[in-house]
């Protein structure tokens, strides 16, 4: 049974005809082909597959595909504006907070959630936004660096 | 890895149009609210409904609003309007501590505390907050419409009241007579996702009521009434503690599993007892450390 549904995959709309049992994650990645959400545990164990949902952090790989029917997704690829990176990417980058960067798309969007909810995060707010964000590679002190990096040159 | 299950899909825009939806589909059906447990168990092969009944399209179900001195939720309330709610912080704080210590963002963003209860899984982090607070469930069927106190709710792992037919419409909290205070302590082996290795919410009222209640450590998330009479209407002195903490094993029947023993989850619950207690009155009185601080 095919359903008929229309997202918006960072401001580009998608009509797409959907099964009852797609999940979310893959057909952002296999039919919009926005590979930035990763697959990982999917189990909403580790965070890789966050998306913003409407504007707000989600596991895409706990979401039917269907359910995304007149609403709004951005993914790690719909950050940039114009081509530009972010300034908390850019910290990211300065601050070798990733290392295979497996993490780093979940990261990114949980943090830009975080400091536009949060503009002044302490380093405890950072670890409890992204707690279920995890990284198998860094020990996490240079992202939580980074980001609250970014909280402060967005105050100054 | 897809879900492998194939099944009919149903976006409602009623209440009533999901119990007809529901009553045509016969038992074989699963509601859709968050969906956070249920797509996972949709992936596992754990559930194979011929029907899912998406709810989210149904006006009115994200409210949280104060009638009198009740709280109602809605059944599309997540975890994270708890923790934006300015009722929940002035009036039942505990329900902001629980919130923040379920899960992730992502996951509050999306879960429901009424899909949290109806999940009904033993670690469920609702679960021993509105037992303290004698919540009760708002429930919709063919028959019409019932309420479920919460103590009747829990019948067993993912087992619940809830007949075949029947969908939960809200839930009602009573906020207790100020002042009161109240804690939520979970253990869990790191912050982030994981579920709840073992969990007690304590309530003192200004006379020295106490609810307990133990989540985790049984079949079902269950008040501690023997712990509770013990208490009752007395002063906390090193004594009482210690006689309620040796009441803490016969109110609980912890199992080992791959989070935790059943004797580290015992004598955990004991601690956080003896820790629960004094901090509950501290907060009632004005002197406690702010909701949503851990103390374990
Ligand atoms: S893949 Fe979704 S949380 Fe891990
Ligand atoms: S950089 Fe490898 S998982 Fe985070």
């Amino acid at each position: 049974m095919k359903l008929p549904i229309t997202m918006t995959v960072n401001g580009e709309t998608w009509p797409l005809d959907v099964e009852p049992n797609d999940v979310l994650l893959d057909v952002i990645r296999t039919r919009v082909g926005a590979k930035g959400a990763k697959i990982g545990c999917e189990r909403g164990d580790c965070g890789t597959c966050t998306v913003l949902f409407d504007g707000r952090s989600i596991r895409s790989c706990l979401m039917l595909a269907v359910e995304a029917d007149g609403h709004e997704i951005i993914t790690v690829e719909g950050i940039p504006e114009n081509g530009v990176l972010s300034n908390l990417q850019d910290l990211f980058i300065s601050h070798n907070s990733f290392q295979c960067g497996f993490c780093a798309p979940g990261i990114v969007l949980g943090a830009h959630e975080l400091l536009r909810d949060n503009p002044n995060p302490s380093r405890h707010d950072v670890q409890h936004a992204l707690a279920g964000n995890l990284c198998r590679c860094t020990g996490y002190e240079p992202i939580i660096d980074a980001v609250l990096a970014a909280a402060e040159e967005a105050r100054s | 890895m897809a879900i492998a299950h194939q099944f009919a899909y149903q976006k409602v825009a009623t209440l009533d149009e999901a119990v007809e939806a529901i009553a045509r589909a016969g038992p074989d059906v699963r509601i859709l609210a968050g969906g956070t447990d249920l797509v996972p168990w949709l992936r596992d092969d754990a559930i194979h409904p011929d029907l899912v009944v998406d709810i989210k399209a149904i006006d009115g179900l994200d409210t949280l609003t104060r009638e009198g001195d009740h709280l109602f939720l809605g059944p599309l309330v997540t975890f994270s309007d708890l923790l934006t709610s300015d009722l929940v912080r002035d009036h039942l704080p505990i329900l902001f501590e629980m919130a923040d210590t379920v899960a992730s963002p992502g996951i509050r963003n999306r879960a429901t505390v009424i899909g949290n209860i109806c999940s009904a899984v033993p670690s469920c982090d609702a679960g021993p907050t509105l037992l303290v607070l004698n919540a009760s469930i708002a429930v919709l069927g063919p028959a019409g419409a019932r309420t479920v106190p919460i103590e009747e709710w829990f019948l067993g792992p993912r087992k619940t009241a809830l007949s075949s037919g029947e969908i939960v419409t809200g839930l009602s909290i009573p906020i207790p007579t100020p002042p009161h205070g109240a804690i939520y302590l979970k253990l869990q082996r790191y912050q982030g996702e994981d579920l709840s290795q073992a969990g007690i919410t304590v309530l003192v009222t200004g006379d020295n009521d106490f609810r307990v209640a133990f989540g985790a450590v049984g079949p079902i998330p269950a008040r501690a009434h023997a712990i509770e009479e013990a208490l009752k209407g007395k002063d906390l002195t090193d004594g009482l503690i210690a006689e309620a903490v040796g009441l803490v094993a016969g109110a609980i029947s912890p199992i080992t599993d791959m989070r935790a023993t059943k004797e580290y989850r015992a004598r955990i619950c004991e601690v956080m007892l003896e820790r629960g207690l004094p901090a509950a009155i501290a907060r009632r009185d004005g002197t406690g450390p702010a909701y949503g601080t851990r103390l374990i």
